[in-house]
C-alpha cells in the first residue's frame, strides 16, 4: 500500500502529521498528553463532520453516543489519541470480530481520522493525538530509552521490537512500522492487552526516549550479519540445522565419494 | 602421493632419532579405515571442538569474568552510559572494540552449535548401525557422555556475557536447583555464592567453561579416538566385507589427506558463517537485569528440549504442613526428566545385549531395516525430542503461524504421549516392508516395471537378477533367535531364579524380532533361480515369505 509505505519514512510522516494538524487548527497542539479535556478546543463543523462519520462507519459496534455495545467498547473519554491510533493504523473499523484487530492500511484519510478523533473526544475527556514537538526525539537519551524499552516493551514486544506472542493467539505486534506518533498513542492509550503508560508512570521525556530507541531498532543495523530476523537463538539453531549442516554433510558426501 | 610417503617417511625417520616413535607410527600409519561419509560425523563434531579450542583462547585474553558493577563507555552508542557487570561490558568491547573480535565470537558461537548438531547426527549414524554393539559400548558410553558434558559447557559459555538473555536462562536454571526437593534452596545458594543472582556464579562458571570440561572433553575425546582406533572402525556390509576383516584406505596417506582437507572445509564453512551471519548478538539484548525480560526468550537449540519440556509441564505444586514448596513443575521437566533421558541414552546398548542375548562381536555394521525394534525406538526418540524442541520455540512459531500458544501447550502435551509410539509402529513396519522387499529381490530379482504376457494369457511381470554387490549387502542380514521363557519349574519341580525378568526379557525379544522376515536360505536362493521360470514359483514363496516356520539358522558365520 503506498500509503502505509510512505508513512514509514518517518520525515514524512511527520509533513503527514504536520497538515493534518494545520487543517484541524491550531487548537490540538495545544493540547497536551495528560488527561486533559481536548474537546472544547475542536471547532464545531469537524465534530459534525465526525459524527457523520462516525455513525456511518462506527457506531453498529460503538453505539450510536459512543456508549459501547456488545460488540465494541465505549469509546467515552477514550480520547482523540486512541482513535487517531486505531483508525490510522487501520485497525478499526474493524472488518470482523477476532482475537485481535491487526494493523492494516488505514480505510480513512487524514481529514476524515482527525475529524473522527474530534467527534470522540467530543464525547469525553481524554488524551489528545501528541503534538509534533512531545515525538521530536532529536535531544532524547537513545541508551536510557534502551534501558526503558527493556523494561517496559520488551517483555511483549522482544528485545528488538520484532513481536511476540502473548496468551490465546494474542500477540504483541511488530514495532517495525509504527511512526513515532503512534507510538506515543500506543503508550498514551494502551490499545488492547497493551498496558498504558500515563505520563505519571513515564514522563513525556522517557516517552521520547523509548521513542528513539525504537526508531533506532527500525533501521536495522546488524553489526553482526545477516540478523536472521533478530528473534534469538531459535532462528539461529534453524540456520545451523539447514544451511550450516547441510553444507558440511555435503561436503562429506562429496569427500567419502570421492576416492572410490 | 608417493612423494608425500617418502617425505613423511624422512620426517619420522628424522623424527626417531630423537623419540623411538616410528615403531609406533609404522604399524599405525598403514592401519585400514574403512570409507562412507557417514563416518566424517564423529570428524565433524571433533573438528568444531579444535575450533572451539583455538577460538576460544582469543576470547579468553579479553573477556573479564566479572560481576563488579561498570558504566558503559564503549564505542556501541545505544548502550553508552548503562550500568553493566564488567563480563557484559568485555563481551561488549570484544564486539566493537577489539580487532577480529567479533568474528572470533561469532565462529566460537557457530562452532558450538555445529558441535553439537554434529554429535547428535553422528549419534544417529552409531544407533541406527548398531555401533554401538559389543566391543564398542563403552564408547558408546563415553560418547554419550560427552553429549552430555558438552551440553553443560555450551549452557556455560552461552551465560558467560551476563546478557539479559542468558541471564533468563541462569534464573531459570537457578530455579530448577531451587526445585530440587528439601536440599534445593540450599543447593542453589552453594552453587551461587548467595541469593540470585550473587556476584559469585559468573567467574565460577567461567573456570568451569574455559577450565575444568575442556580438561575433561580432552581427555575424553582422546579416549573416545583410542579406543576407535583400538577395536578398528566398523563398516557398512559389502562384498568381502564380514566381521573379521576392514576393508578400506590406509590411515596414511588417504584417511589423513581426506581428514585433513574435511577439517578445513569444516574450518571454512564456520569461519564463512561467523563472518556473515549474526549469532548471538548480545548488544541488542541489553545487559542481564534481574527485572527485565524479552518476548522470545529462548536457550541456544541443544538446550531448546529441556525448555519444551518445562513450557509443557502442567502446573503441579505443593505445599507441605511445614509450609514448604514441592514444585513439582519445575522439578520434573528440569531434572527427573533429564536424568532419565540420559539414564535410557547411556544404558541403550546394554539394554538391547540383554534383551538379544547376543554376546558375539560386531564389526560389521547392521542395516537399520534389518533391526526394525531398534530402528523404531530410533525414530521414535528423535520424534519424542522433536516435538519438545518445537515446544521450546512455541511462542515464535504462534506469532509467525497466527497460533495460539495455549493450543500449542495442549498439542505437546498430547502429542508427546501418541506420536512417538506411532512413529515407531510406522517406522517398523517399514522396516519390515523392506525386509521383506529384500528377502523378494534374492528370490526373484528386481521388478522391472515390465509385463508379459505369456502365450496362454497370464500376464507376468519380468524380474532381473540383482548384482553380486547387492546380493552381498542383503545377506549381511544377521537373523537374531527369539529368546524363549524358561519353564517356570526345572524337571525336579524347582522354581527357575529370576523367573519374572526372564519372562519380561523373553517377551522384550519377540517383540524386538518375532516378526523378522527371515532371510532366504541358500538351498531356496538355490531353488528360487532355478524354477525362475516356471509358473506357480510366486505362490510357494509367498508360503515360505512369513518365515516364522523356518527354523533361525545363527551365528555370525551363517551367511
Ligand atoms: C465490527 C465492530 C467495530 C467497528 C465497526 C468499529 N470498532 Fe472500534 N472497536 C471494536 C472492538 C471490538 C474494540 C476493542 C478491541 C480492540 O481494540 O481491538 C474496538 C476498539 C476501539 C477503540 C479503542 C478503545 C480503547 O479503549 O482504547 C477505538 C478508539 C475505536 N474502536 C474506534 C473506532 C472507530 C473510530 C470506528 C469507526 C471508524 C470503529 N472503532 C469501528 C469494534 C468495532
Ligand atoms: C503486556 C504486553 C505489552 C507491553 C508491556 C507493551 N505492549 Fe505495545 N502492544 C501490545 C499489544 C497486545 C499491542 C497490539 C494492540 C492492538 O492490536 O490493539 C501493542 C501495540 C503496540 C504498538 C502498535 C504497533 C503497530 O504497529 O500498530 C506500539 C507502537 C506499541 N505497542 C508500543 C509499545 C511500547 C513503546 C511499549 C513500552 C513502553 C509497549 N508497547 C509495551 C502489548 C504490549
Ligand atoms: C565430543 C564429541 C564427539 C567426538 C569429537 C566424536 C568423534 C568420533 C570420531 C572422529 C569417530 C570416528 C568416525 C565416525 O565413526 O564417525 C567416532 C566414532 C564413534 N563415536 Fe563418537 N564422537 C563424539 C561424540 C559421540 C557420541 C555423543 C556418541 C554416542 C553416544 C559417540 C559414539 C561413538 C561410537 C560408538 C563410535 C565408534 C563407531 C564405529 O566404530 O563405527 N560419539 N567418534
Amino acid at each position: 500500500m503506498t500509503s502505509s509505505s510512505v508513512r514509514r519514512h518517518k520525515a514524512t510522516g511527520l509533513a503527514v502529521l504536520l497538515v493534518g494538524l494545520l487543517a484541524t487548527g491550531f487548537g490540538y497542539a495545544a493540547v497536551t498528553g495528560t488527561a486533559q479535556a481536548s474537546a472544547p478546543t475542536a471547532n464545531a463543523s469537524q465534530i459534525e463532520a465526525g459524527k457523520k462519520l462516525y455513525l456511518e462507519g462506527c457506531a453498529t459496534c460503538h453505539g450510536l453516543a459512543g456508549q459501547g455495545s456488545s460488540d465494541g467498547p465505549s469509546l467515552i473519554g477514550v480520547g482523540a489519541a486512541a482513535v487517531d491510533f486505531q483508525v490510522k493504523t487501520g485497525r478499526m473499523p474493524l472488518a470482523q470480530p477476532t482475537n485481535q484487530a491487526p494493523r492494516k492500511a488505514p480505510v480513512y484519510n487524514d481529514e476524515e481520522i482527525a475529524a473522527l478523533a474530534a467527534f470522540v473526544a467530543s464525547l469525553g475527556a481524554g488524551p489528545a493525538i501528541p503534538t509534533a514537538e512531545q515525538v521530536d526525539t532529536e535531544d532524547a537519551n537513545l541508551a536510557e530509552g534502551g534501558e526503558l524499552f527493556r523494561t517496559n516493551c520488551a517483555q511483549c514486544h522482544n528485545f528488538a521490537g520484532k513481536g511476540g506472542a502473548l496468551s490465546y493467539g494474542k500477540y504483541a505486534p511488530s514495532l517495525m512500522d509504527a511512526t513515532p506518533t503512534e507510538i506515543y498513542e500506543a503508550m498514551l492509550t494502551g490499545p488492547q492487552n497493551m498496558p498504558n503508560f500515563p505520563d505519571a508512570s513515564l514522563p513525556e521525556e522517557e516517552k521520547k526516549a523509548i521513542i528513539k530507541y525504537i526508531e533506532n531498532l527500525q533501521q536495522g543495523d546488524s553489526p553482526g550479519g545477516l540478523a536472521l530476523g533478530s528473534l534469538g537463538p531459535v532462528t539461529e539453531g534453524v540456520f545451523i540445522w539447514t544451511a550450516g549442516l547441510g553444507l558440511l554433510l555435503a561436503a562429506a558426501v562429496w569427500i567419502g565419494a570421492k576416492v572410490r | 602421493m608417493s612423494v608425500i610417503v617418502k617425505e613423511a617417511g624422512r620426517a619420522i625417520s628424522r623424527a626417531d632419532e630423537r623419540a623411538p616413535i616410528s615403531s609406533l607410527l609404522k604399524a599405525n600409519l598403514r592401519k585400514v579405515f574403512p570409507d562412507h561419509w557417514s563416518f566424517m560425523l564423529g570428524e565433524i563434531a571433533l573438528y568444531s571442538f579444535i575450533i572451539l579450542l583455538l577460538t576460544g583462547v582469543y576470547l579468553t585474553i579479553w573477556f573479564k569474568p566479572s560481576m563488579t558493577e561498570v558504566v558503559y563507555n564503549g564505542s556501541y552508542a545505544p548502550l553508552v552510559g548503562i550500568k553493566m557487570s564488567e563480563a557484559y561490558a568485555s563481551a561488549l568491547d570484544l564486539s566493537f572494540d577489539v580487532r577480529g573480535g567479533l568474528l572470533l565470537r561469532q565462529i566460537h558461537h557457530w562452532a558450538a552449535l555445529f558441535f553439537m548438531a554434529a554429535m547428535v547426527v553422528h549419534m544417529f549414524r552409531i544407533f541406527f548401525t548398531g555401533a554401538f554393539r559389543k566391543p564398542r559400548e563403552l564408547n558408546w558410553v563415553i560418547g554419550g557422555s560427552m553429549f552430555l558434558i558438552v551440553l553443560l559447557e555450551g549452557f556455560a559459555g552461552y551465560s558467560l556475557p551476563d546478557d539479559l538473555l542468558s541471564g533468563v536462562g541462569v534464573r531459570i536454571v537457578a530455579g530448577i536447583i531451587e526445585a530440587v526437593p528439601i536440599v534445593g534452596t540450599y543447593l542453589m545458594f552453594f552453587i551461587f555464592g548467595g541469593q540470585f543472582p550473587g556476584n559469585d556464579f559468573i567467574p565460577r562458571l567461567y573456570t568451569f567453561h574455559v577450565l575444568l570440561v575442556p580438561g575433561i572433553l580432552l581427555a575424553l575425546i582422546g579416549l573416545h579416538l583410542i579406543l576407535i582406533f583400538y577395536h578398528k572402525h566398523t563398516q557398512y556390509p559389502g562384498p568381502g566385507r564380514s566381521n573379521t576383516n576392514v576393508v578400506g584406505f590406509p590411515l596414511f596417506p588417504v584417511y589423513v589427506a581426506k581428514a585433513g582437507g574435511f577439517f578445513f572445509v569444516v574450518f571454512g564453512v564456520t569461519a564463512l558463517m561467523g563472518g556473515l551471519v549474526s549469532i548471538n548478538p548480545i548488544w541488542a539484548y541489553g545487559p542481564y537485569v534481574p527485572d527485565q525480560v524479552t518476548a522470545g526468550s529462548q536457550p541456544d537449540w541443544y538446550i531448546g528440549f529441556l525448555d519444551g519440556m518445562l513450557r509443557a509441564m502442567p502446573n503441579w505444586e505443593w505445599e507441605d504442613f511445614l509450609g514448604r514448596t514441592w514444585s513439582w513443575n519445575i522439578f520434573i521437566p528440569g531434572a527427573v526428566m533429564p536424568g532419565i533421558l540420559v539414564g535410557l541414552l547411556l544404558a541403550y546398548p546394554f539394554i538391547e545385549a540383554w534383551v538379544t542375548g547376543d554376546k558375539r562381536e560386531h564389526h560389521l555394521l547392521e542395516r537399520p531395516r534389518n533391526n526394525p525394534t531398534r530402528t523404531g525406538i530410533g525414530v521414535a526418540a528423535i520424534v519424542f525430542y522433536g516435538i519438545l524442541v518445537i515446544n521450546g520455540a512455541n511462542d515464535l512459531i504462534a506469532i509467525t503461524f497466527n497460533l495460539s500458544i495455549n493450543q500449542l501447550i495442549w498439542f505437546t502435551r498430547i502429542a508427546i504421549f501418541i506420536a512417538p509410539p506411532l512413529a515407531f509402529l510406522a517406522t517398523r513396519r517399514f522396516c519390515l516392508g523392506l525386509q521383506r522387499r529384500d528377502r523378494e529381490k534374492l528370490l526373484h530379482g528386481r521388478e522391472s516395471g515390465q509385463i508379459l504376457r505369456l502365450p496362454h494369457g497370464e500376464f507376468i511381470e519380468i524380474h532381473t537378477p540383482i548384482s553380486d554387490d547387492e546380493k552381498a549387502v542383503i545377506l549381511s542380514k544377521e537373523d537374531y533367535p527369539v529368546v524363549a521363557a524358561p519353564p517356570a519349574t526345572d524337571e525336579n519341580g524347582v522354581r527357575t531364579p529370576g523367573l519374572r525378568a526372564k519372562r519380561w526379557r523373553a517377551r522384550l525379544s519377540r517383540a524386538y524380532f518375532g516378526d523378522n522376515i527371515q532371510k532366504p536360505t541358500p538351498a531356496e536362493i538355490e531353488a528360487a533361480a532355478h524354477h525362475s521360470h516356471e509358473e506357480h514359483d510366486h505362490e510357494v514363496e509367498e508360503l515360505h515369505a512369513g518365515g516364522k516356520e523356518v527354523p533361525a539358522v545363527l551365528g555370525p558365520d551363517s551367511h
